[in-house]
């Protein structure tokens, strides 16, 4: 796959997206992290139809796996809604970067709101590979592409393992959950490619483990915060003595 | 009646505690991005908290695991991270390879070492 597609129509540009969600490393590692959800809903005594629904209007893997886990335990509604909110916080920042390279002059609100609904780390990622070096006319429809293909993967994979559940041993349903932080590490540390997201990355690797570890309230958003704040300014710095 | 609520309150509990404090996010991002370019400094900024955020989910995941990863010792965990991270670096930056060799590790240590 050549680093910046490029397509005659709308059409071949959504073709173009699923034909990447399809032959993507994520799709892969989506399949899998899924597959280990549905064994989890299945677990929890939810039905393949509420796993479906939940896949296509959630679509974020650690705010299903938080959902789906307090359903089956009986958390605090609230204690899982906060939950649930504090792992979306990064889809904020995502957005807010993904959309300036998807809209042009001429776009209407009602064309992002499809691509905003469908962010996620996966697509995310690969968005931000691809289409800087895409033309403009092409890259939401190219996005939706591969949204449909993301998505398409994962409620297909969340069906297998929830009929495949209880079936798996302990050993590989814990290796299935391990796929999300060994493919989200090395993918984002692929896509790091200044020195400024190398540096978030780390930073927020180490905090997130120090600020969980102790026990600190919304370690997630200060771990992002701090970690990435720190990591802009050295960019800033350097770029202001370069 | 009842019946009905019965099989509704999971999708009213999906909406609720699930759909709305995820979607405000994407929605929010929606409302801010308008008037921004890609190259404008709040953008840049943007991308580095969002790194760092998901930074900080993949460590948790990997120290803090939930489920049956949690069975799996945690020095189990953090060698497999590690020798999947050296792999990628090692073989032309490949996500699949770094993958691939983490996952083998950790199914290898979890093998040795799990009770």
């Amino acid at each position: 796959m050549p680093d910046a597609p490029s397509f005659n129509s709308n059409a071949s540009a959504f073709f173009g997206g699923l034909r990447t969600a399809w032959t993507s490393v994520f799709c892969m590692v989506m399949a899998g992290t899924y597959v280990g959800l549905g064994a989890l809903a299945h677990d929890f005594g939810l039905s393949a139809l509420w796993l479906t629904v939940s896949t296509l209007m959630i679509w974020a893997g650690p705010a299903q796996v938080i959902l789906i886990s307090a359903l089956g335990t009986g958390a605090a509604p609230i204690e899982v809604a906060i939950g649930v909110a504090l792992t979306g916080i990064r889809l904020l920042p995502m957005v807010v970067a993904l959309l300036p390279l998807l809209k042009g002059p001429q776009t209407r609100l009602r064309d992002l709101l499809l691509p905003a609904h469908f962010t996620s780390v996966s697509m995310w990622v690969e968005s931000l590979r691809l289409l800087p070096g895409m033309a403009r006319d092409h890259r939401i429809a190219f996005c939706n592409g591969l949204s449909v293909g993301f998505n398409a993967t994962a409620v297909v994979a969340g069906l297998f393992g929830y009929f495949l559940a209880a079936k798996l041993p302990l050993l590989f349903a814990g290796a299935l959950l391990f796929l999300t932080p060994m493919s989200f590490l090395v993918s984002t540390a692929r896509n790091a490619r200044t020195l400024m997201d190398r540096l978030a990355l780390a930073l927020g690797l180490v905090f997130g483990t120090v600020l969980a570890a102790s026990h600190v309230e919304l370690d997630l958003m200060w771990s992002g915060l701090g970690g990435g704040t720190i990591a802009y300014l050295v960019h800033r710095f350097r770029r202001g003595i370069a | 009646m009842t019946a009905l609520i019965n099989e509704l309150w999971p999708y009213l509990i999906l909406v609720t505690l699930g759909y709305l404090p995820n979607e405000i996010w994407r929605v929010l991002g929606l409302v801010m991005a308008r008037g921004l370019n890609e190259d404008s400094e709040i953008v840049v900024w943007s991308r580095a908290v969002a790194t760092a955020i998901l930074a900080g989910v993949i460590a948790k995941l990997i120290v803090f695991s939930p489920g049956a990863l949690a069975n799996i010792p945690l020095g189990v965990r953090v060698g497999a991270v590690v020798c999947g991270f050296v792999a990628f670096l090692a073989i032309r930056r490949s996500v699949f390879a770094g993958v691939v060799v983490g996952e083998a590790t950790l199914l290898l240590g979890g093998y040795l070492f799990t009770r």
